[in-house]
């Protein structure tokens, strides 16, 4: 295996990373603040893909694609927020899992309904288009390292928002005790749908990013929430740091086993089942991972509670 | 508002009655739907069991399910081809046998339900709605990414598996076995629930700390409910599968796992009845709206809304009187 192909698959997970890191931001935020579970998170990344592809083919713009993205989410989000997700947060998780595991379904057959079954296609815009040739003679997808460059700036911004801003101040606030916040005369519910629609639309403009190299369609966002817990457990819940160590973490080795693993077996045994194994044994790695972190740390790399 | 108890008959009855009724005007469809109202029913009763008695949340029971379903796949298919299991150290062959093929089930149910257990229950609450999904998603695309048995296009089997003295091939006699499971489940789960085991467990949910003080472990408690929760949704898997005479990855899909939920939930969490009557409802309106209308998990999802929100303790909490304390 050649140094360059190494590289190259670094950069793959490292780009696939930053985009669970996108999604995994805003459940653990919502969680963290509002102590609530959101299976519907997925689908929050589905209207944000679905919203991009359709500005996209009407006007033939990425970036108000992207923003279409954003603002489709951020409504979806707010509007879920007051009519549903505020009866939750005084319930147990069960009552959370269920009626998010219920947005799933109408959110899923409603946009099946509208789009139809068929996947859409949302275009890399053309000034993103081909290699950037990096140091080292390695080309590399340009797009791919756009997306690396705005997870990193996503991260970075929240991180700004959350450590240097009077709303960062009442989001840690409202993180470690709820009810002495709102007796401060912060209003709680404006918050709370403040952080939903935030983490809607982070969720979202995950989807518009990814749905540019995969296809746009249903059910595209539920396999990648599911990663972002995995993320979440691993990083911590509630922490924006462990999410965005975790998420880069499964995203190399979701990458890197991949490719590496299929070798590796090769050397011990049989090319052809060399290949079964290992593309087998690398699609539980992350699991495997995960089971790792909780044996070791059951609240995760920087949990503080369990 | 009748009594829990005449209610719980009363769903034993009509769930018996219609398929005969169904069989005797040669309605062999309908005998086949309750066929799987009674699989879907028992893997209800397995999550119950964990969900409504012992408090776990498990969005993974998928995972037990797809197991109990390729366990009846790989042996059943070995016995189709005539090729053994395994030859070294010693011989295993496949079987058609429904009875060999259950007790596999529900070994690799429990199995991998005390291996996920172990893991899943050092922690508690939100994590471990998040591990078990995530588990139960590991299943999935092991099954998809192992092509020895079909990866994602599944295994198919050509005839249904046998049971001695029945021909399971007539749809009122599997379903006749279907349905006896379900009872057997149902009374077993009814014993549990009553005996010290199940009362401790009953009271882990309420309060694990008091429990420990008591000299009793929460954990090796919560452990077995999950095992023993398991092995009931693997041996559902079994039946499902012969009753599809098919098997693949979508029955380790977290919306299998999602699915068995709603029929606890749309029941009443902690019924002993719940998921049985959760799954007839789902059933007929899989049935009649999907006859209505292409997009009837639309209606399914803002029907199970409501009852979140505005109908705590689901149906039977709507028709019987007793309410069970759940916090």
């Amino acid at each position: 295996m050649s140094m360059i192909l190494l590289i190259e698959q670094v950069l793959n997970g490292l780009q696939f990373g930053v985009m669970l890191f996108v999604m995994a931001a805003g459940l653990t935020l919502v969680f963290g603040v509002m102590g609530l579970i959101n299976l519907a998170h997925g689908s929050l990344y589905m209207i944000g893909a679905f919203a991009a592809a359709t500005v996209a083919g009407m006007t033939g713009s990425f970036l108000l694609a992207l923003a279409a993205s954003l603002a489709a989410a951020a409504a979806a989000g707010a509007i879920v927020e007051v009519v549903v997700i505020r009866r939750l947060y005084a319930r147990d998780h069960l009552d959370q899992v269920l009626a998010t595991f219920a947005l799933i379904l109408i959110f899923s057959e409603g946009t099946r309904w509208l789009f139809g079954s068929f996947p859409l296609f949302l275009d890399v815009p053309d000034w993103l288009r081909g290699p950037v040739s990096l140091p080292g003679g390695i080309l590399y997808p340009a797009y791919r390292l756009a997306i690396i460059g705005v997870g990193l700036a996503v991260a970075l911004g929240l991180w700004a928002l959350i450590a240097r801003t009077r709303l960062g101040i009442r989001i840690r606030a409202g993180e470690s005790d709820r009810e002495m916040i709102a007796a401060l005369g912060v209003d709680i519910s404006k918050l709370y749908t403040l952080v939903f629609a935030l983490g809607a639309a982070l969720a979202g403009l995950a989807g518009a990013l990814v749905g540019a190299i995969q296809s746009v369609q249903v059910g595209m966002g539920e396999p990648v929430m599911i990663l972002a817990f995995v993320v979440i457990v691993i990083g911590g819940i509630g922490s924006i740091k462990g999410a965005l160590v975790a998420s880069l973490l499964v995203g190399v080795t979701d990458t890197l086993g991949g490719v590496l693993l299929p070798v590796a077996f090769a050397q011990i045994m049989q090319p052809s089942n060399a290949m079964l194994v290992g593309s087998a044994l690398a699609s539980m790695l992350i699991y495997i991972l995960m089971a790792v972190v909780l044996v070791v740390r059951p609240s995760g790399l920087y949990g503080a509670r369990a | 508002m009748i009594a829990e108890k005449h209610l719980n008959w009363l769903i034993s009855a009509v769930l018996l009655a219609v398929p005969v009724a169904a069989w005797l005007a040669g309605e062999v469809y309908t005998v086949t739907l309750a066929t799987r109202v009674a699989v879907l029913a028992l893997a209800g009763v397995g999550l119950n069991l964990a969900l409504g008695s012992g408090g776990l949340v498990s969005l993974g029971h998928a995972a037990f399910f797809g197991a109990g379903g390729y366990a009846m796949g790989i042996l059943a298919s070995h016995a189709q081809s005539y090729q053994p299991l395994m030859e070294w150290p010693f011989l295993i062959e496949g079987t058609k046998s429904m009875p060999v093929i259950w007790l596999v089930a529900i070994a690799s149910g429990a199995i991998s339900a005390l291996a996920i257990g172990v893991l899943s229950l050092r922690t508690s609450g939100v994590y471990f709605i998040m591990i078990t999904l995530a588990f139960g998603q590991m299943f999935y695309y092991f099954a998809i990414s192992w092509p020895a048995y079909g990866g994602e296009d599944g295994l198919s089997i050509y005839v249904r598996n046998g049971f001695p003295g029945l021909d399971t091939l007539q749809p009122i006699q599997f379903f006749a076995l279907c349905y006896a499971l379900l009872i057997v489940a149902l009374v077993l789960c009814a014993r549990i629930n009553a005996s010290p085991f199940g009362l401790a467990l009953n009271a882990v949910r309420q309060s694990a700390q008091r429990v420990e003080t008591v000299g009793l472990s929460p954990l090796r408690l919560r452990l077995t409910a999950f095992v023993l929760s398991g092995a009931i949704t693997a041996l559902a898997g079994a039946l499902f599968a012969d009753l599809n005479r098919f098997v693949s990855p979508t029955m380790f899909s977290w919306q299998t796992s999602g699915e068995i939920m709603v029929f606890v939930i749309l029941g009443g969490v902690g019924r002993l009845y719940g998921p049985v009557i959760g799954a007839a409802v789902f059933i007929m309106l899989e049935h009649w709206l999907g006859g209505v209308s292409e997009y009837w998990q639309l209606f399914l999802g803002v029907l199970l809304l409501g009852v979140v929100l505005f109908a705590r303790g689901g149906l039977i909490g709507v028709f019987a009187r007793r309410r069970v304390g759940h916090g």
